[in-house]
């Protein structure tokens, strides 16, 4: 499997971060950066990773297992998440979450027909402070309300 | 001596080396920390909360298992707030835990069963439903039933670390976690069935031993595994004469918690159909059962009427047979039938070997020295298929002691992943591989060299000639095949002093009696004397079996008494475990057939001849003590000079599934060759 030069050069730098013998480390910041430019972790990907950080590609699936940010199958083009977790969930994260999935018709984990967009409940992002939180793709919008997000998605869609 | 700490358990004043774990510290002394996922050979997990004791000045209970003991620590592994916690450990063990002891498969043997039975709670706090995933099977003797795990992952671990194959791993998270096979739903792997005898829980079972029966029902024989020449101790469960388990749980042997395939489950030709039991007299119609006596003194008569004519005899004797069937088959042979003309398939230059050892005591390395050494060094063999028990010494020794691996093979080999230097040679150019790590080697502090059958006659005096230039203190492991390779040639089953080799018999025209003693020499090539009268024991009627005028039925290692001598010269002895109706041992057939010949050669009860082997046979006057309390006990190097033998020596090249002719009769094995896996492209193939 290939990569861009760009990601090969950020593996590069990356295999040589750990201490010798510990490549095993480099492992979720691969899938991670591959996960974005290849779109899922494929088998293919697994096995290529668990190549180039020298483990099993058994030992990769269980990374790719146990983290819910990883995932198998590609998502949408924007891929929204929504958190539910405490803080979101006082100030009407789960509110929103419903919102969010009658609007794109989907659940979690879920790509619209047109693969254009995905939907995830996700746990805290860290942005409790501007609750209710959502995270498109890499970009973060605070205080969402239902309409603000339908707006957003709508602005996307026609973005496009 | 490593610097050493006080501390105090349980009211105890205990010494102990800085930097010990406090729960093999307790253990050591008597005490005893309760623990799931703590495995003194492999890595640390702290994954079951199981240990968790109580230090003073520490404010939280601490995991036993990877705590360092230090100066002055004060631990308490009995007291209440101890006691409750495992209460609560086991509790939280036992949400999603069958509670249906009585119907799983380890009841009985139950790590978990027997600490809920000490400190567990008669009931749980939990009434939410228990999560239930179906049981899965990986392989023909591989089961998960992943609501009995308890996720220690000792499985995991041993099957990474202890085999080097890394066949499980754990897959998801939370709850529903559990541990998951390398290919989705099935494993592909060495089938050893380690991660079953590791396992705490009923969750891993083994498919040819579940629901057969209940651990307190069984006689446990420790005895030696008849496949390999690696002399691995399996202790076998035996039901009503009936063999159905075979495992290592109380890891007496030299193999510590190491057994294959074969060891663990390739005990069940002994029960396969086609076994004879009864002596068979070729006819016009085939083979027609006979009685023994009849059997006995036919055979008598033309051995008698050969030696009064001065006829030719060829005996050919087996690999599989005890030291004392050796050494019996070897005098009858010399001294009862007068012949020279014995031999055996020899699957390793011994011969070259003690020759090119002679005058260097101390050369011949046990199976403990590859675990002790500093460096190995494989030469042109592939050990995790064909010697899987030594491979998994070196494993240990690589993890444990940071062991340096050379592997100089033709073909990649389970090695490479601990090999400071792997190095891919062709055929018949070892030597030159090895010598081009002359200088790494140099440097060593001590060395084991390790050799196939490629490295025999001038190559092997070479390569002995090699290790004496180093400078450093060598040992020596000359392969062989089987269970008892090594003690056939040392009893003397060998054409020496001028007698015709295996072949040469086969191929001598004028050769009068062909006998044949659990071996098939006939597989592969023809008998080129018509006239010969031919005599075969043996467990199945094999190929040879097939030719045979009268053909005996013989007791398999595992239905006899003796000892064999493995692959580093450990001599062990076998317990007999089944009984097969109509079977007698080899040995008992050489003495009725001595006694109906009017011969003298002795009694023929094990023990005797044993003692008799202990007197007259070199190196092998072994501590009795040893061998008879089932220890391996090492025989000493001819240390003498020894005579070119005529024949070829050709390993088997058996692989991890296959053991010789054996192999056929066991269904274990046969069911589990249908996936060899990727895992092997070495050499043997």
């Amino acid at each position: 499997m290939t990569f861009s030069p760009q990601l090969e050069e950020i593996f590069a730098k990356m295999l040589q971060q750990y201490p010798e013998g510990r490549t095993r480390s480099a492992v979720v910041p691969m899938l991670i950066y591959a996960q974005d430019e290849v779109g899922s972790v494929n088998r293919e990907l697994i096995e290529e990773v668990a190549r180039r950080c020298k483990v099993t590609p058994l030992q990769v699936d269980e990374v790719v297992g146990y983290y819910s940010m990883l995932h198998r199958k590609p998502m949408g083009k924007y891929h929204v998440q929504v958190c539910t977790n405490i803080s979101c969930l006082l100030v009407g994260g789960e509110e929103l979450y419903e919102s969010a999935k009658k609007k794109l018709g989907i659940g979690h984990k879920q790509v619209t027909a047109d693969g254009q967009f995905s939907l995830e409940e996700v746990e805290c992002m860290g942005a409790c402070s501007w609750a209710p939180a959502v995270e498109i793709n890499y970009d973060f919008h605070h205080f969402v309300t239902p309409e603000k997000l339908n707006q957003l998605i709508d602005s996307l869609k026609r973005a496009q | 001596m490593a610097e050493l700490v006080k501390l105090n358990i349980n009211g105890r004043e205990i010494q102990a080396e800085k930097g010990a774990l406090l729960i093999e510290v307790a253990r050591q002394n008597g005490i005893e920390v309760p623990a799931f996922c703590y495995h003194e050979d492999y890595t640390l997990q702290a994954a079951c909360r199981m240990c968790l004791v109580e230090i003073e000045k520490t404010p939280k209970l601490q995991v036993g298992c990877t705590t360092p003991v230090a100066e002055g620590m004060v631990v308490h592994t009995e007291s209440d707030v101890v006691k409750k916690a495992r209460k609560g450990t086991l509790e939280f063990l036992l949400t999603n835990h069958p509670l249906d002891c009585p119907v799983c498969d380890k009841g009985g043997e139950c790590e978990l069963q027997d600490m809920v039975f000490r400190y567990g709670a008669g009931e749980s706090r939990f009434v939410e439903r228990k999560h239930h995933v179906d049981e899965k099977q990986w392989s023909p003797v591989v089961f998960f039933d992943a609501p009995r795990c308890i996720l220690c992952y000792r499985c995991v671990r041993a099957c990474n670390e202890g085999m080097g194959v890394g066949a499980l791993g754990i897959g998801n998270r939370g709850v529903i976690s559990e541990i998951v096979p390398n290919q989705g739903d099935h494993l592909e792997c060495d089938e050893c069935g380690a991660c079953i005898d590791i396992c705490p829980v009923g969750a891993l079972t083994s498919g040819s031993y579940r629901y057969q029966t209940r651990p307190w029902e069984m006689d446990h024989v420790g005895t030696i595994c008849t496949h390999c020449a690696d002399g691995c101790k399996t202790t076998l469960g035996v039901r009503v004469d009936k063999i159905v388990r075979g495992n290592n749980r109380d890891r007496s042997g030299i193999n510590n918690e190491f057994l294959c395939v074969k060891g663990r489950y390739a005990f069940d030709f002994v029960e396969h159909p086609e076994r004879l039991q009864s002596p068979m007299l070729k006819t016009a119609k085939g083979h027609e059962p006979i009685s023994w006596s009849k059997a006995i003194s036919l055979i008598a008569n033309k051995f008698g009427e050969t030696v009064l004519a001065g006829g030719k005899f060829g005996v050919v004797g087996s690999n599989h047979t005890t030291n004392e069937e050796n050494f019996f088959l070897a005098k009858f042979a010399r001294e009862g039938l007068g012949t020279k003309n014995i031999d055996h398939h020899r699957t390793g230059d011994l011969a070259t070997f003690f020759d090119a050892l002679s005058g260097k005591p101390d050369s011949l390395a046990s199976s403990g020295d590859l675990y002790n050494v500093k460096a190995v060094l494989v030469v042109g063999s592939d050990l995790a298929q064909q010697h899987p028990f030594l491979s998994f010494q070196i494993r240990a020794n690589f993890r444990h002691h940071n062991a340096h691996v050379y592997a100089v093979t033709s073909g990649p080999v389970r090695e490479d992943n601990q090999a400071i230097a792997s190095v891919r040679v062709q055929k018949g150019g070892e030597l030159a591989g090895v010598e081009s790590q002359r200088d790494k080697l140099k440097a060593e502090v001590n060395l084991v060299i390790v050799f196939g059958d490629a490295i025999q006659g001038d190559a092997l005096r070479k390569l002995v000639a090699f290790g004496d230039s180093l400078g450093i203190p060598v040992k020596y492991v000359c392969l062989v095949d089987y269970s008892n390779s090594r003690g056939a040639f040392d009893m003397g089953v060998l054409p020496r002093d001028g007698g015709l080799s295996r072949e040469q018999v086969l191929a001598a025209a004028d050769l009068d009696v062909l006998w044949v003693v659990g071996a098939n020499p006939l597989k592969n090539a023809a008998l080129a004397s018509k006239k010969a009268f031919v005599v075969v024991q043996d467990l199945f009627l094999s190929e040879t079996a097939q030719q045979a005028d009268i053909v005996l039925p013989a007791a398999s290692a595992y239905e006899k008494s003796g000892t064999v001598t493995n692959v580093c010269g450990e001599v062990q002895k076998l317990k007999a475990a089944a009984k097969v109706m109509g079977t007698k041992t080899d040995l008992e057939i050489f003495g009725l057939l001595a006694k109906e010949m009017g011969l003298n050669l002795g009694i023929w009860l094990p023990d005797k001849v044993f003692e008799e082997i202990r007197k007259t046979v070199h190196g092998y006057n072994v501590p009795l003590p040893i061998v008879a309390t089932g220890g391996a006990a090492p025989t000493m190097p001819l240390n003498g000079r020894v005579a070119a033998l005529p024949g070829s020596i050709a390993s088997a090249n058996d692989t991890l599934f296959t053991s010789g002719s054996l192999s056929k009769y066991s269904n274990v094995l046969n069911a589990v060759m249908e996936s060899p896996g990727k895992l092997y492209g070495g050499e043997g193939k």
